[in-house]
């Protein structure tokens, strides 16, 4: 069974968050809500998923503001964030390019990013476009930084990010991206010529392992549906025939 | 005696809301009165100060678009599936739209310290983000109660004015919102709230356990239309999907303002007898 693109990252992304209790995905997510909801089905249900916006993926009763307060509770283990730009040092911008505010390429903005950042444990940093426009040295608004000084209260971040191209992961301490994947028709010399920073490579850089028939099925058959109630213009798109 | 009758039209809460008035209004999916913003477009109000709990969409987008807003506090303004908003990003990039820039969990909380009327809350993370910096009117202090671990002060939002579209309201002005406390938050906090529902029930809903938990009480109501569809083209809850090709046809309109321009002739202005 051939992979789409999306269903490819899908199942590079479910495989790093298997672990969790909770995940939560963001606004505008429809390849890590579909990596959650892949990881929840092949727990049986013992991992829990919310969806923002989403009326059935959902555990919160107390309004919008419930799962900010949930995440400053230690409730949420895996969240991921986007953005326009994502630079070396995993700062990234949602607002906008160029000088703020007028920008000359404006983002939807924020969302939560300047809050989850810091308190959720492990966030996964998701763009499917790798090049020097998306992946850049320096982002020119930093709307959620990728570390604090010490006397900022932060229990959490990034811990790696995931591209069209690859998976890098991410050391909190050293402040770099690491080159762990490649995935299937790239090679690491395309992927450090498509990014604008610099990054250090695992010894070895691996392929990225491509679906297996079970997770593709799993996507196509019992999942389309529970995706395509957040994200219908997606699944249609995505998700190959069964 | 029986409570009065709380009930009004849509074009009458239209017009109720001043120029200039702050307005805060639900993300789409919760609950966007698209029928009486579509009513307020076409009473041409102005200069609003508009609130997005916690970010916008087509609502924004369209008061954005016709000229309504003059200012937006936002965490985002996006169409979703559909998109960047482009009135929006036009307005933003023409430097037209003076912008509060924000993030979800600083708008919550500012409801908050609103509905509590205390002048300020707390939040935790946002130190180190260029968000700082584009919000002059937020703080960071010292922990007065710990050692060495600044934390960020947000001014409380005290709307005018909170609008909202909800599945049902009866007579009195109880307005069932279920889940989507961040409606009761809004309400709290603002000193008018005015809503359209679905539906108009003869019941009361503040007399059953299972539905007065769920309800904004009419103490905090000023006033509640029927509005049936009162979200469309947006998706209401399980009751209706998304008009897919309404959207369709806005996103690929509203790249510029003549396209904009029409969109409204056809669905707002057109709409004023039909439908609202």
């Amino acid at each position: 069974m051939d992979a789409s693109p999306q269903e490819f990252l899908i199942t590079v992304l479910k495989r790093r968050i298997a672990d969790a209790r909770h995940i939560v995905v963001g606004a505008l997510s429809p390849i890590p809500g579909s990596a959650a909801l892949l990881a929840r089905h092949e727990s049986g249900g013992r991992i829990r998923v919310t969806i923002v916006g989403s009326a059935r993926h959902t555990s919160f009763t107390d309004g919008g503001r419930e799962l900010f307060d949930c995440a400053a509770q230690g409730r949420i283990d895996v969240f991921f964030l986007g953005g326009g730009q994502i630079d070396g040092a995993a700062n990234v911008n949602m607002t906008g390019t160029g000088p703020y505010p007028t920008s000359t390429v404006r983002f939807p903005g924020a969302f939560g990013s300047a809050y989850l950042y810091y308190l959720v444990p492990r966030v996964y940093l998701f763009r499917e476009e790798h090049s020097p426009r998306t992946l850049v040295a320096k982002v020119d608004f930093v709307t959620a930084p990728g570390s604090s000084p010490a006397n900022v209260y932060r229990q959490g971040g990034a811990v790696g990010l995931l591209t069209n191209r690859c998976y890098m992961g991410f050391d909190r301490a050293r402040r770099r991206f690491t080159l762990e994947s490649v995935h299937p028709g790239h090679t690491i010399e395309d992927v450090a010529q498509a990014t604008g920073f610099g990054f250090d490579r695992a010894e070895p850089v691996m392929t990225t392992p491509a679906p297996t028939m079970a997770e593709l099925a799993a996507l196509r058959g019992p999942l389309r549906e529970a995706i395509g109630e957040t994200y219908p213009r997606f699944a249609a798109a995505a998700l190959r025939a069964a | 005696m029986a409570d009065a009758d709380m009930t009004g039209t849509v074009e009458g809460l239209a017009g109720s809301i001043p120029d200039r008035s702050t307005l805060v209004l639900p993300v789409d999916y919760a609950g966007a009165p698209m029928a009486l913003v579509r009513a307020l477009v076409r009473r041409g109000i102005r200069g609003l100060h508009l609130i997005c709990a916690p970010t916008g969409g087509l609502a924004a987008d369209i008061l954005i678009g016709a000229g309504c807003v003059a200012t937006i506090e936002t965490s985002a303004v996006s169409l979703g599936e559909y998109g960047f908003a482009p009135r929006f990003r036009a307005a933003v990039e023409a430097g037209t739209l003076c912008l509060r820039d924000s993030t979800c969990p600083a708008i919550h909380a500012a409801l908050q310290a609103g509905e509590k009327r205390i002048p300020f809350i707390p939040l935790r993370g946002i130190i180190g983000s260029d968000l700082l910096a584009a919000r002059p009117d937020w703080k960071v202090i010292d922990n007065p109660f710990g050692q060495d671990d600044p934390i960020v002060l947000l001014p409380a939002i005290q709307p005018d004015v909170a609008a909202l579209h909800a599945p049902l309201a009866d007579r009195a002005g109880n307005v069932w919102i279920g889940r989507r406390r961040e409606l009761m938050v809004m309400a709290h906090a603002a000193t008018r709230t005015l809503v359209t529902v679905e539906a108009i029930t003869d019941a009361d809903l503040l007399a059953e356990e299972r539905t007065a938990a769920g309800t904004i009480p009419a103490l905090y109501v000023e006033r509640v239309a029927p509005a049936a569809q009162g979200a469309w083209p947006l998706p209401f809850r399980n009751q209706y999907p998304v008009d897919d090709q309404n959207l369709r046809a806005y996103v690929a309109a509203a790249r510029t303002q003549a396209g904009f321009d029409r969109y409204l002739a056809e669905h707002v202005f057109g709409r004023q007898r039909a439908a609202e």
